[in-house]
């Protein structure tokens, strides 16, 4: 580590050079809000424990970094992705090395013009009404640091425009590269993903890195699902387990919008997940389910929010972990359902599976409902696998790990087929044998 | 090809079975009988390996080895079968995937390649139909959904896949129609050969009309009290267990 400054000091004092670094070329919209994002980074108290949101994720050990904003670009080859692209399967997708948007590898075959699959500082002035619509509507920075920080130092991300009465059967790539150029980067996407009226696309974001670097990710993504419109979202966090991964997806939901995700978490030595939705309008559905699987001394952080804001709603929720060595899970799934809200159905179910004697995990639903015609649900688990199954298996012939195997397969199996696009269940899968499959 | 000797096991600090003595040759079938708790599902599962079944004394050669000290997986691949009394669900294991790992490690351990996808697919359904399973069962996950009678089926069905040498039923026939019946009982005897041998363990007299056993032992409170041939089920079936606990116990 090199000398150790106050973190967020050390940033603040780079922000001169990263909006020179700009060259001007972002727009009057983002500088201005840029600005007065940097007034709340300096002003917001980065998260202790004592903050209710952050009781069982410390993140001091992220502070002891001198993390550096990007600003200079990187290439890599086609090659060097490769593997993270499941073979090859999709014909869009964006790339941004070290947060840093790179042309050459990103591809958009065969979408007509009137489809944006663009980087975000490009788009920013080509699509000025849409912006100002929508950027930075849904993820305020007013009371959240870490977003107050991406705001701040907003450059590259995804921006993805599906207009209305458009179906795109090809899911889209987004793809995070991490190298080993640059020093403790501190790597800032901001995506935008907009569908419009009876659209309907999917997106894969993946998070991945090339090495075992130290870097900070810190994303933030603002969704906006028209009406009628359905997003089908896969994140799959695969970053270097000595970085650090924070992560805020805000959804708005239309009038009978469908919104679906799948988040897997793998990797990071701290990662923290926060999904939002909010219906914005009646008949919307909304799904998240989520995997996270972690070891060694890692830390994986769920923090859900429904916002059941307007009447006709339904929410599906079902996160699952499994935990092994000394590592942390922590779930919080909230679900607000207002006074108006008549007729919503919100579930919710978070099961940890525990494979070690020091892992732990602490999951807490928190439903605020103020409607009285409604369905709420919520469970929460967390056990070991069980010795009554692997006597099943075993009486069968089949040996110690392999069993293991099977069940975690199958305790992960619903989220896995929850996921449509084939290639990516495969990868997942793969993940999961090589993961406990020891014995092969 | 089994031989039980002087069997005593524990379960959570009590002695549940006290000194079982049973030798079991190839081709044979033999039935265990007994009231409830008498110690038959003991019995059974201390056989396939289960751990919380603590034996204190005694021991059981399979084949001539030490059954006793292998792990549940590696009794299986020797040949030993359980049909549990009650099959557990497991959710998100499909059951060809089951049948298939547990069918590959077995091959593996005694030398052989694993097994032709397409030739695995055709036994298995030639199987299935020995026990009239619905082929629709095969992809779905291990007995979840299933009815009592089809989980037994299903135990049934494995063992046919898994081709054991010693094949234990703990109460299969419990919970099931007489069609049901007939139809394992039936598969059972289809798969019974001169080289494999049959303990079946029944609460009933009526399993034993459908696989005529070799020979009848009475389990009561954690002995063997009595045996004899086929009989003795008959027997029993007219006199009731009251006729084995008031004359049998103290001898
Ligand atoms: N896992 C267990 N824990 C505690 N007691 C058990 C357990 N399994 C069996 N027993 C006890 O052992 C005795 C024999 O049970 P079991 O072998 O199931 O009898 P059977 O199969 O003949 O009905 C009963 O008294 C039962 O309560
Ligand atoms: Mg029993």
């Amino acid at each position: 580590m090199t000398e150790v400054t106050d973190f967020k000091e050390l940033i603040i004092s780079r922000f001169g050079e990263f909006v020179k670094s700009l060259n001007g070329s972002s727009p009057v919209l983002v500088n201005s809000i840029r600005n007065e994002a940097l007034e709340s980074f300096s002003r917001i108290k980065l998260p202790t424990t004592k903050d209710e949101e952050w009781r069982f994720t410390n993140i001091s050990p992220l502070l002891r970094y001198n993390f550096n904003p990007v600003v200079e670009k990187h290439e890599i080859t086609a090659k060097e992705i490769a593997h993270f692209q499941f073979k090859n399967s999709f014909k869009n997708q964006i790339v941004f090395v070290d947060g840093i948007y790179s042309d050459r590898l990103s591809l958009s075959n065969g979408l007509d013009k009137i489809i944006k699959i663009e980087n975000l500082s490009v788009a920013f002035n080509a699509n000025h009404e849409l912006f100002q619509k929508h950027y930075n509507k849904y993820a305020g920075f007013q009371d959240n640091v870490f977003s107050a920080l991406n705001t701040a130092y907003t450059k590259d991300g995804a921006f993805i425009y599906i207009p209305d009465n458009r179906y795109i059967e090809d899911p889209i790539l987004v793809l995070f590269i991490s190298t080993s150029s640059n020093n403790q980067p501190l790597i800032q996407p901001r995506n935008l993903f907009i569908a419009g009226t009876n659209s309907k696309a999917t997106i894969i974001e993946h998070y991945v890195s090339l090495e075992d670097n130290v870097y900070f990710t810190n994303a933030v993504t603002e969704i906006v699902v028209g009406d009628n419109a359905t997003i089908n979202h896969i994140k799959i966090q695969e970053e270097s387990r000595s970085s650090f991964h924070i992560s805020r997806t805000e959804i708005d939901q239309e009038r009978n919008s469908n919104y679906e995700s799948a988040s897997i978490s793998f990797g990071a030595e701290i990662s923290r997940e926060d999904i939002s939705s909010r219906f914005n309008g009646e008949g919307g559905e909304c799904t998240l389910n989520g995997l996270y699987l972690t070891d060694g001394t890692q830390l994986h952080d769920t923090h859900t929010m429904i916002d059941h804001a307007k009447p006709y709603c339904n929410s599906h929720e079902h996160f699952k972990g499994i935990l092994d060595g000394k590592s942390r899970g922590v779930f919080n799934g909230k679900v607000m359902v207002r006074p108006n809200a008549q007729k919503t159905n919100a579930f919710q179910e978070n099961n940890n599976i525990i494979l070690s004697n020091e892992a732990l995990v602490n999951t807490k639903p928190q439903l605020e409902i103020f409607a009285d015609d409604v369905k709420c649900s919520h469970g929460a688990t967390i056990g070991q696998l069980d010795d009554e199954s692997m006597f099943y298996l075993k009486s069968r012939g089949i040996g110690e790990e392999t069993a293991r195997t099977i069940l975690i397969h199958a305790f992960a199996s619903d989220v896995v087929k929850s996921i449509k696009v084939d290639s990516i269940k495969k990868y997942l899968e793969d993940i999961l044998d090589n993961r406990f499959n020891k014995e092969s | 090809m089994l031989e039980i000797k002087n069997l005593h096991v524990n379960v959570e600090g009590k002695e549940i079975l006290k000194g079982i003595n049973l030798t079991v040759n190839a081709g044979e079938v033999h039935a265990i009988m007994g009231p409830n708790g008498s110690g038959k599902s003991t019995l059974a599962q201390t056989l396939a390996g289960k751990q919380e079944y603590e034996v204190t004394k005694g021991e059981a050669l399979f084949e001539g080895k030490n059954l006793l000290e292998l792990s549940p997986e590696v009794r299986a691949r020797e040949g030993v079968f359980l049909a549990f009394q009650y099959p557990i669900e497991l959710p998100g294991v499909s059951n060809t995937n089951l049948l298939k790992t547990a069918l590959n490690e077995i091959r593996k351990y005694r030398g052989l390649e694993a097994i032709d996808t397409m030739e695995f697919l055709s036994m298995i359904k030639s199987k299935m139909k020995l026990v009239e399973l619905e082929q629709s069962l095969l992809s779905r996950a291990v007995n979840e959904g299933f009815s009592g009678g089809e989980k037994k089926r299903n135990e049934i069905f494995q063992m046919a896949v898994l081709e054991p040498k010693l094949a234990i039923l703990d109460e299969t026939d419990s919970g099931l129609d007489i069609d049901a019946l007939r139809i394992v009982a039936n598969g059972v005897n289809k798969l019974k050969t001169k080289d494999n041998a049959t303990i079946v363990v029944t609460h009933y007299q009526r399993l034993l009309d459908y696989i005529i056993p070799d020979f009848v032992h009475v389990l009561y409170k954690g002995k063997i009290v009595m045996s004899g041939g086929k009989e003795l089920a008959l027997e029993l079936e007219e006199k009731g267990y009251d006729w084995v606990k008031e004359d049998k116990v103290l001898l």
